[in-house]
């Protein structure tokens, strides 16, 4: 039988190395959450702030005005919308100009290259201005359309030309990370270059991709704060609104922080869980 | 007509200023088993992936089965069908169970059902020894049966020639011999092979012609057991006393 001391002895060390590898982070951040939550529930300001911003009261009228979307408040509705439809968008673009940027066609890659340079080069809030005022509208009267975008809309598509060229370097990156070996295996046993990359590389590519795929989808939700300078009514815009009338500073950009902050918290927290699960029947 | 399944004519191959393979001729018969050997760097790989048009020649020309492969308006797909390929890190697909490695490109490319693919893929496991392995995934398997299914992966499209590119080099010792039994069953059967390999012992028992080449030229063509016992050429004798040695 080991006495207390000796056991205490064999203990500690592992004790230790809990303590250590602990997430007191996230003790801290979901302790400012729950504070947030508990002031919305019981200061009437914070309450009233809340349903302005997620935009259960007051609320644009793009969306249904009744069932789910007035439900969950049309503000965050905006907010998650064009963050999923942008970045799924996002994904097309940027796999087609990831392959662009690995093509043997001189015109094609150069052409990808273009467009991710281009991007890269320009402050993400005024390729919103430029996209959403000039190039998307002249897009659409130069293909011969009379017809004006509405702004929800053009933001979308901002959003989305903008974290294309980011999503295409990171498919690069991902192809690229595949050893040339599957290729050449691939196409010596009769593969077309197509069938290889569909079949053999991209599966692949894109499993050792999913973690950064993942945090661009978070910087995303982040980003679509942006489209609020085109008067879009996403969460951020509520916010602006709702502080610009009543001069609730305070109140209302904490609320804004814990909206966004519990989101992106949610995110990576399922984002970290499947790593784990990816890593672990590799 | 030449009947030779593969004719490799006036072969150059640089990659830059670095000349990999100069002037490289051959005719292989079908049924021969021909072995290449030469020290690294001698351009013996290079001239094995001419074969099925993984490098691109930069002079010369090669002939599969009188297709000339460099000609714009070949399918160099359905050349590389007819073409096995195994190579020295196995290459096979990770994500895929071993069945799947041997009936992807059966589908595609050999537009079999899925049942006739399966059935074939069982057979060609059971070829190379490993029947048990089919729904493992490659990391399972040791190197021995990773290179044993990639050559059940090539055999299974039916190809009238199969290219080995150091196929034993990556592997532990104790693993080597598994992976020549197959080979040399393989060459029992009258399948065309080019082989690349440092394995003087399956030069002796398998092949039909040993290339010995060098500084990207081919140096001595001969039967094993000539170029083996009475080299012509220095650097030949010099090579093999190398390795011969220990």
């Amino acid at each position: 039988m080991a006495t207390i001391e000796e056991r205490g002895a064999i203990d500690r060390p592992e004790f230790g190395a809990g303590w250590r590898e602990f997430p007191w982070w996230l003790i801290a951040i979901i302790a400012f959450l729950i504070l947030m939550g508990y002031l919305m529930i019981t200061v009437e300001e914070y309450s009233r702030v809340f349903e302005f911003v997620v935009g259960r009261v007051n609320s644009p009228s793009v969306l249904p005005d009744e069932g789910f979307y007035a439900f969950i408040g049309q503000g965050i509705s905006i907010t998650i919308y064009t963050t999923l439809v942008a970045f799924i968008v996002a994904m097309v673009i940027g796999l087609v100009t990831g392959l662009g940027r690995i093509s043997s066609n001189v015109l094609i890659r150069n052409i990808a290259t273009t467009y991710v340079e281009f991007i890269r080069g320009v402050p993400t809030l005024v390729l919103i201005f430029t996209l959403a005022f000039v190039l998307v509208p002249e897009t659409v009267n130069l293909i011969g359309l009379d017809y004006v975008l509405p702004m929800n809309t053009r933001a979308l598509v901002a959003l989305a030309i903008i974290y294309g060229a980011f999503l295409a370097e990171i498919f690069r990156a991902g192809i690229e990370s595949i050893p040339t070996g599957q290729m050449e295996a691939a196409r010596s046993v009769g593969m077309t270059y197509g069938q290889a990359m569909r079949y053999i590389i991209l599966p692949q590519a894109i499993r050792n991709i999913m973690p950064a795929l993942g945090n661009d989808f978070i910087a995303m939700l982040k980003d679509s704060s942006l489209v609020s300078v085109l008067a879009v009514r996403d969460i951020t815009q509520q916010a602006r609104l709702y502080a610009g009338s009543s001069f609730r500073f305070r109140e209302t950009y904490l609320v804004l922080t814990f909206l966004y902050l519990t989101m992106t918290l949610v995110l990576s927290l399922i984002l970290r869980w499947s790593e784990r699960r990816l890593n672990q029947d590799r | 007509m030449n009947t030779a399944i593969i004719q490799v004519e006036k072969l150059h191959k640089y990659f830059g200023t670095i000349r990999a393979v100069i002037d490289v001729n051959l005719e292989i018969q079908r049924g021969e088993v021909v072995v290449i050997v030469g020290p690294s760097g001698s351009g013996k790989s290079t001239v094995l992936r001419c074969i099925n048009h993984l490098e691109v020649p930069t002079q010369g020309a090669v002939f599969v089965d009188g297709v000339h492969l460099e000609d714009r308006a070949t399918d160099i797909n359905e050349v590389r069908a007819e073409v096995g390929m195994v190579f020295q890190q196995f290459n096979l697909f990770p994500h895929l169970t071993t069945l799947e490695n041997i009936t992807i490109a059966q589908r595609l490319v050999r537009k079999r059902s899925k049942s006739e693919a399966i059935a074939n893929a069982r057979q060609q496991l059971e070829r190379v020894g490993i029947p048990e392995k089919a729904d493992a995934y490659p990391r399972q398997l040791s190197g021995g049966q990773q290179q044993r299914v990639a050559i059940a992966r090539a055999l299974a499209m039916n190809p009238k020639i199969m290219l080995f590119d150091e196929p034993t080099s990556a592997l532990d010792p104790e693993m080597i011999k598994e992976v020549l039994d197959v080979m040399l069953d393989l060459a029992r059967e009258g399948m065309t092979m080019v082989v690349v390999t440092h394995e003087m012992g399956f030069a002796r028992a398998a092949a039909s012609r040993v290339v010995f080449m060098d500084d990207g030229r081919v140096v001595e063509v001969a039967r094993p057991d000539v170029l083996f016992n009475n080299p012509k050429h220095e650097r030949t004798k010099l090579f093999l006393s190398k390795i011969l040695q220990h």
